[in-house]
This record gives structure tokens, sequence and C-alpha cells, in this order.
């Protein structure tokens, strides 16, 4: 049912439509609305399930760890300095192979303290071995915490499901939250194939000696990467259910004749769709909505940027020391192509800065330029700095 | 499209202003997006809240640096640096202040329409609450949405005495303002 909701208030209610029965969270900030509003379900009776308040993130993933292995199904939801207490148990949770669903409610990593929107907390933890997807609006970021559960559920992986903190988390907007029949329908009943039992008893987490380390690190790496057909088909699956489509991998949108491509995750993709409705610009260009950043879809891309002679990746990250996080993993992939495109690398938005409909126009002219391609911050205000740091 | 930025302090229930705009426009089958940008998260610190209300849906997620309607919740951030930037030419402002509205015009420079919400929230809510009474003001001055859109939002958001009192509050707050007043202006944003 269509209703105006904010975005934590509706992601709270997708979690409680997949029937989780164990939810544990730290209550406090960087937390968003979206594990008091689940508290508030469960408190009202509305949602069955072990809510457990815990005193840090850190015990938050550890309590949920637990929860799955024993075979719950679980959530829980953090950002920013939550998500860097909880990385050590996130790498666990992943390289036990346990399925898990969890939101981070991207937001800035301090210091300096900033308690507003960008990306730096999931990229922290991409290499931990999750499948990451990201969520252009809050109808995505519902859509996709459901079919979250069906991925992670048949690939034996955790999924963090991104959705941007404050621009979506805070954003009140229609949203539409889908029946229980329906998520019914889509979502099986949970089943770990590995539940702890007494009666059948088995380790988990045990010491790899290094004649079996690289072959454990292949086979979660080669997991993630064969997750790929599990993230296209639970969203068409839900499609099937609701008639809507988060995006599978990617998608690009755009006149076939554009030879330019802005590559977006996130939020900043309706900015930018609003920007090419809005501006008259000289040469038309496509539009690509990264969704899934692990598994990185190197495939697809090529496939997408095929014949393009310009991408220009804008991101809400920077790989400090070295630049561009997505930027470098697109240019690594399309160099595979015979005739790659130019791949133009850059940082905006960091910390809650406001993307205006103008970063569009302001973006295409640096096609114009003589540009080396190489990563920089293009919102960034020099005449702020000391000369030696600019 | 329709654009609004309300200005207040922590504690004003500014957020809560900004989504019921847009939860109205919902009830009238439009869309409506609010969000807020917060500072420090303290009691009394200014907060800014953005709306838009349109015909069709709401792809863009910037700041609004254009209104064409501020609502400002404290008459002392008139005169803050910033809170009136980017209000379009013809744009209006609706202001919780015991100051009049001639006077206030004059000063700024636009056309300003005050109403003394925290007076009337006080002898009605037991509390200075400005915001559902400005919000009952601006339907009334702009005529863009409807005073029953706004009593449906409020059942929603509200319960027992506290609804039963801002209903009432609301009621009070229409008769405070000439109705359909910034129609003109309501009706040049809304088609462009």
């Amino acid at each position: 049912m269509l209703q105006a909701l904010e975005g934590s208030q509706a992601v709270a209610q997708a979690v409680a439509l997949c029937r989780p029965q164990v939810i544990a969270a730290y209550p406090i900030t960087p937390q968003t609305h979206i594990v008091e509003n689940i508290s508030k379900l469960v408190a009202n009776g509305k949602l069955k399930c072990e809510f457990i308040s815990v005193e840090s993130e850190f015990s938050a993933a550890s309590v949920v760890l637990g929860a799955a292995v024993a075979g719950s199904r679980a959530y829980t939801a953090t950002a920013s300095q939550g998500i860097l207490l909880m990385a050590e148990v996130l790498y666990n949770i992943a390289g036990l192979r346990v399925p898990l669903v969890m939101t981070c409610a991207n937001r800035a990593i301090s210091s300096p303290l900033s308690i507003w929107n960008d990306q730096q907390d999931s990229m922290a933890v991409r290499d931990a071995g999750w499948i990451q997807l990201y969520c252009a609006d809050n109808q995505e970021a519902v859509d996709t915490t459901i079919q979250a559960y069906k991925i992670a559920e048949r690939t034996e992986l955790p999924v963090m499901v991104c959705m941007d903190g404050f621009t979506l988390t805070h954003t009140l907007e229609s949203i539409n939250i889908p029946n229980q029949e329906q998520v019914d329908n889509f979502l099986p009943e949970y089943k770990f194939s590995r539940t702890l039992d007494p009666q059948n008893p088995i380790s988990i987490g045990t010491l790899v000696s290094p004649d079996f380390y690289s072959e454990a690190r292949h086979s979660h790496h080669i997991a993630i990467l064969n997750a790929e057909a599990e993230i296209i088909s639970a969203n068409q699956d839900w499609e099937k259910i609701t008639g809507r489509n988060s995006g599978g991998l990617l998608t690009i949108e755009g006149p076939t004749e554009a030879k330019v491509a802005i590559l977006t995750i996130g939020s900043v993709y309706g900015t930018l769709r609003a920007a090419i409705e809005k501006f008259d610009l000289e040469q038309p260009i496509k539009l690509i909505k990264l969704r899934s950043f692990r598994p990185f879809p190197i495939d697809a891309l090529k496939t997408v940027c095929k014949g393009l002679e310009h991408v220009i990746v804008l991101e809400r990250a920077i790989g400090l020391g070295s630049g561009a996080i997505i930027g470098l993993e697109v240019l690594a992939a399309l160099t595979e192509l015979d005739h790659p495109p130019k791949v133009h690398k850059f940082a905006a938005g960091l910390g809650g800065r406001d993307i205006p409909l103008e970063i569009l126009p302001r973006l295409l002219a640096t096609l114009n330029e003589s540009s080396d391609g190489r990563f920089r911050i293009f919102d960034v205000e020099l005449d702020k700095l000391p000369e030696e740091d600019r | 499209m329709i654009e609004i930025r309300i200005h207040g302090r922590g504690g004003q229930g500014n957020v809560v202003a900004a989504y019921l705009l847009a939860m109205a426009a919902f009830e009238e089958g439009r869309y409506g997006q609010a969000f807020p940008n917060f500072g420090a998260e303290r009691r009394g610190a200014p907060v800014i809240a953005f709306v838009r209300i349109d015909n069709e849906n709401i792809l863009r997620r910037n700041q609004i640096l254009t209104p064409a309607f501020l609502i400002i919740q404290d008459q002392a951030l008139l005169h803050v640096s910033g809170v009136t930037n980017g209000l379009l030419p013809n744009g209006k402002i609706l202001v919780n202040s015991p100051q009049s509205s001639d006077e206030l015009s004059q000063q700024l420079g636009k056309e300003v329409i005050s109403i003394q919400a925290s007076m009337l929230a006080k002898k009605i809510l037991g509390r200075p609450v400005p915001n559902t009474t400005l919000l009952a003001a601006f339907f009334a001055l702009t005529g863009m949405l409807s005073q029953e859109s706004l009593r449906k939002v409020l059942q929603h958001k509200f319960k027992d005495a506290v609804l039963e009192k801002n209903l009432l509050l609301i009621q009070k707050a229409v008769e405070l303002v000439p109705a359909g007043l910034w129609q003109q202006e309501t009706d040049n944003v809304t088609s462009s």
C-alpha cells in the first residue's frame, strides 16, 4: 500500500514483513529510526521477535551472528562509527558464511566529527566479504531489504543494504509497502544448512592452516562473484510479485547514441535524473545506476559501457592517499574492453555536502578540459585551505 | 513544483511541520517530499527543514536553495544571516511573531505575514509550539492544500487530548490570515 513515510519507518516495516526472529541493535547515535521503529512494533505486539538492545555495535553484530547460526532469521542496522566498531565481527560473519541482513544508513566517519551522509562507512568494510547493495531511493531500500533476505539465505552470505543517511533515512516520501502475503510468497522460511545443533555438534570458526587459508579465501571470493545470479533473480522474482524493479546489478538509461555516461551509486541518482530533465544539455548522456558494489559486476559494466567515450564516476567516499574507490574498479573493469572509454573519477557530497542539480553541467564541462582523468573531490573549495594543503 | 523551507529551533516541531505538509500533499493524491537539515541536535539550535510538493514523482534530493515560501517559527531567525537567502523574487514569508505584518514586510522588503502562533498555541495547547498553527495559516494563505487534509494528517500524528487541542488550534489559526492571499503565487510556482 502506498503511504507517506519516513525512509527509516518504511525500512522498519519491510524488516518486520520478513518475519525476523532476532534483532539486536545499539540504540544510540549513530543509530537511525529504523531500529527504534522496529522496537515499537515489537513492544506493540505487531512483531513477534526477540529484540535485544546491546551496549555496543560490536555486541549487536555478535548477537545476530550467534542468532543466525542457531537458526534464526536475524537483523541489525548501523552506520558510521558503529560499522567500524562492528568491523571485526563483520569479517567473521562473512568468513563463516552466515546469512544475515544489515542496513547501513550511510554516514561519514570521524575525525573530523560529522553526523552527515557520505559512504565512507560501508566502503571501509567493502572487503569484509559481504554482499553490498546500494539504494537510490526509499522504495528501493524497502524492496532491497526484502530481496536481501532471499539473496543471503540462498547464497549463505551476509548482505549489507546501503541507504544514504539523512538523504534517504530521514526523508518522508511516497513509499509502497508490500503486504504480508506478497513477502511470504517471496521469502520461504529460514532454514540454515549449518544450524548449530547439540544433537549433531559441529565446530565453526576453527583455525585454518596456510595449507587451506588461500582455498578458503578463494571459495569465499567465488561465492560472492556467483551471487550475481541470485541478486538478478531475486530482483526479477520480486518484480513479478510487485511490478517494481530495483535494478539488478546495475541499470543504464539514456539515448543509445550517447557517448558519455555518468555512473552513480546511491541517492544522487534522482538528483542527476532531475538535472537531465532540467538542463538543455549539448550532448546526450546516459546514466548508470550501480546497485551491486559487492559483487562488483565487471561483465555487466563492460556490456553497458561498450562504445562509450567517457564514463564519469561520481562517488561519495575517498580512498585517502590513493583517490577513487569505485572509479578505480570501474577503470580496471573497462580496460578489458577493446576500446575502453576514458574514466573520469570524482567524489562529491562528502560529510553531507549538498549535491545541487548544477553538478551535472559542471561535470560535463570537465570533459572539455584537457582532463587527465585523475581523481579529485569535485566540489572542494580550495580557497578555504592554507596554500600548502591545496 | 512548490518548494518550501521551514526555519525554526530544535524543539519547535520543525521536522514534524515539514512531514505534515508533505503528508497532506500525499492525502490529496500529490507527491510530497520532506527532509530535515539537522545541525547540532539540541534544543534551541537553529534547524531547517525542506518540503517539495508536485503533481509528479519528485526525483531531486538536493537542499532547497530557492524556495517560493519560507515558514519561520521563531522571529529572531529572520535576522540570522542566510535565513531569507534564495527566496524567489515573488516569494512570501510566514512568520511566528508579535510584530505586525506591515512592520516586518517593510523591514525585509518582502511580503511577510506574521501571526502570534506561539501565543495561540500556549493558550490552547498549553505549550508554545507554533508548528501546527503556522501550517493551518499557510494552507489558508496559499490554498495549496485543504484544511481537511491537515486535519487528516494530524489524526495520523496525534491522539486523544493533543489531537483535540490541535484541531481546535488550527481552526483558530485560519481566522488569523486572509484566505487565498497567496493563491496567485502558489498557482505560478505549481505550473512552473
